[in-house]
């Protein structure tokens, strides 16, 4: 029985030890978020503030006209291209599952081979058709090409495929079209499998870098990643005030993640092997 | 029936319409453009305008010096990182598997940094590890070699290694604890009336089960690993500094297109990653096929 405590204590001592390491890096710099840049420069290893002070947080807010922009695009961006994924990824999948149309088989074969194709081969040629469409520096041009994702087709096809058909079937009976069937009987039962889309796709689209840095150049249009590489660029000295930002940009991604947490790692089970 | 059958048909198109045009103009048009664009000298400036080179691009890669050390490091990396996060993740998955009190708590904190922008990691953790930094005090006062981690091109490259080994663990963590709660619980049993220890239980039945999720985390984490872009960027502010040493492929091909402005033949470059990581995934298929005929 000892031999069993002592497992539990060495057990527990390394997953605190863990979260400890994973902890540390943020609460260092909430830390330095709330220090005056003196302090900061003085180095040493305290955690908590000697000189506690909210000034950090004014001045990037009053100095930074942009900021409120930057956080209203990044909103803005992940709502629209979460939405529309949800819509057109579930239509897709139930196509694909359910309707029996001709060239369904060929749709779907091309959807698998696009998952295959690493996403640097179209980062130059998109570029190009973007500004050929004069849609650089644009929201269309930040939503419409993220609006579709093969992944999550081909999961919403395999969810849709296990779907029980007598309710579609009764439906039918009841008058409903396809359109009226997909929208008011089966998306809302497939509840599950759109949180976890949710969550992927809005956190995806939430901390892209690469394709806003390609197609964005008016600070005006910037997204919060951008914002930030910017403003670190700005003030590059200033660590005081790059770890307000950082503070700033992080807390509603984790706000998402603790209220979706549940369907989160749902979702990841449901992307891993099986 | 003929109607029914149209009918299907126009309801099946109109289902799919967004995602052939979306699908048509943003993924299939540009694989099929990025192949003619590298066999082109394209000059963007002004008009655009294309002139046939052949596969000219092809055999500059092979004597662009940049491009071997954007290959070494990306090499190096992936050879240190995928196995370090693996086991990490493996290991982390095996403690949080059993009957743990604060369980969720646990997973929410370790899953904090995958949570999180890369952009907003970058800046932490160069803020960590500034010369006069968290990382260097924490050493130092363990007695232990400081280091300039942002500014000195031999650790530089480790600094973003330690970096994502932190951040990526915890996404594949959480997915070998779901293949964990796969194993059926009366394979233990019978192996403790065996007379099995803890380890003999490990190598004998988790371990072997867990091998086609290792497979796919291993080829996850190459993948993954090939494409580093955002911490090189922000980290080196795009030049993949000091001394090439954090030049990445991906960053390779940024710095062509976008600063050099030669699209045709960042292209090809980027056709050569696409080749290297479709090969992997194609090794990693027949890895699986073979696991499955066991």
């Amino acid at each position: 029985m000892s031999q069993y405590r002592w497992f539990k204590i060495g057990l527990y001592s390394l997953l605190i030890l863990y979260a400890i390491i994973t902890f540390v890096p943020f609460a260092w710099a909430l830390s330095a978020s709330f220090k005056p840049l003196s302090e900061i420069v003085s180095g040493g290893m305290n955690f908590i503030p000697k000189d506690f002070t909210l000034n950090n947080y004014k001045t990037i807010f009053t100095q930074q006209a942009l900021f409120g922009r930057w956080l209203f695009n990044s909103v803005f961006v992940a709502i629209c291209v979460t939405g529309l994924n949800l819509l057109f990824n579930s239509m897709a999948g139930y196509a694909l599952a359910r309707i029996r149309f001709p060239g369904s088989r060929f749709w779907f074969f091309l959807i698998l081979a696009v998952l295959m194709v690493p996403g640097q081969v179209t980062l130059i040629p998109s570029f190009l058709i973007l500004k050929y469409l004069g849609w650089l520096n644009s929201y269309q041009g930040l939503i419409i090409p993220g609006a579709v994702n093969a992944t999550f087709i081909f999961m919403m096809r395999q969810f849709f495929i296990n779907f029980p058909k007598e309710l579609e079937e009764a439906a039918a009976l009841d008058g409903l079209s396809r359109w009226e069937t997909f929208l008011q009987i089966v998306l809302p039962l497939a509840k599950p499998a759109l949180a976890a889309q949710t969550i992927f796709i809005f956190m995806g689209a939430w901390n892209n870098f690469l394709m806003p840095l390609l197609i964005l150049s008016d600070p005006e249009m910037f997204t919060l990643p951008l914002g930030l590489n910017a403003f670190k660029g700005q003030y590059i000295s200033y660590w005081n005030y790059i770890m307000a930002a950082s503070m700033v940009f992080t807390l509603p991604a984790l706000a998402i993640y603790a209220f979706f947490n549940r369907y989160f790692i749902q979702g990841v089970t449901f992307t891993g092997s099986k | 029936m003929k109607s029914i059958l149209k009918k299907e048909g126009l309801a099946g198109y109109l289902f799919m319409a967004p995602t052939i045009i979306i699908m048509g103009v943003f993924l299939i048009l540009p694989i099929v453009y990025s192949v003619f664009l590298s066999f082109h000298k394209v000059r963007i400036l002004g008009e655009l305008n294309y002139r046939f080179i052949g596969f000219k691009s092809f055999l500059r890669i092979w004597e662009d010096e940049r491009v071997w050390i954007a290959l070494q490091n990306t090499a190096e990396y992936v050879l240190i990182v995928v196995p370090i996060q693996t086991i990490l993740a493996l290991l982390l998955a095996l403690l949080l598997n059993g009957n743990i009190k604060g369980k969720n708590w646990f997973r929410i904190i370790f899953f904090l940094p995958t949570v999180t922008s890369s952009a907003v990691l970058t800046l932490i953790f160069m803020w960590i590890y500034n010369t006069n930094g968290l990382l260097n005090n924490l050493l130092a006062w363990f007695g232990l070699p400081v280091y300039n981690w942002l500014g000195d091109p031999a650790v530089a490259l480790k600094a973003i290694m330690i970096m994502n080994i932190w951040s990526t663990a915890p996404f594949f963590m959480v997915i070998y604890l779901a293949a964990l709660q796969d194993i059926p619980a009366s394979l233990y049993e019978a192996a403790k009336i065996d007379g099995a220890n803890k380890l003999d239980q490990f190598f004998n039945i988790t371990f072997p089960l867990l091998k086609p999720v290792t497979f796919f985390i291993v080829v996850m984490g190459v993948i993954g690993t090939f494409q580093l872009f955002d911490q090189s960027y922000i980290f080196s502010a795009g030049s993949g500094g000091p001394n090439n040493s954090t030049l990445t492929v991906v960053l390779l091909i940024y710095q062509y297109a976008f600063k050099s402005l030669d699209m045709g033949y960042a292209a090809a470059l980027a056709l050569m990653l696409a080749a290297v990581i479709m090969a992997v995934t194609l090794v990693q298929r027949t890895l699986f096929k073979e696991e499955k005929l066991d």
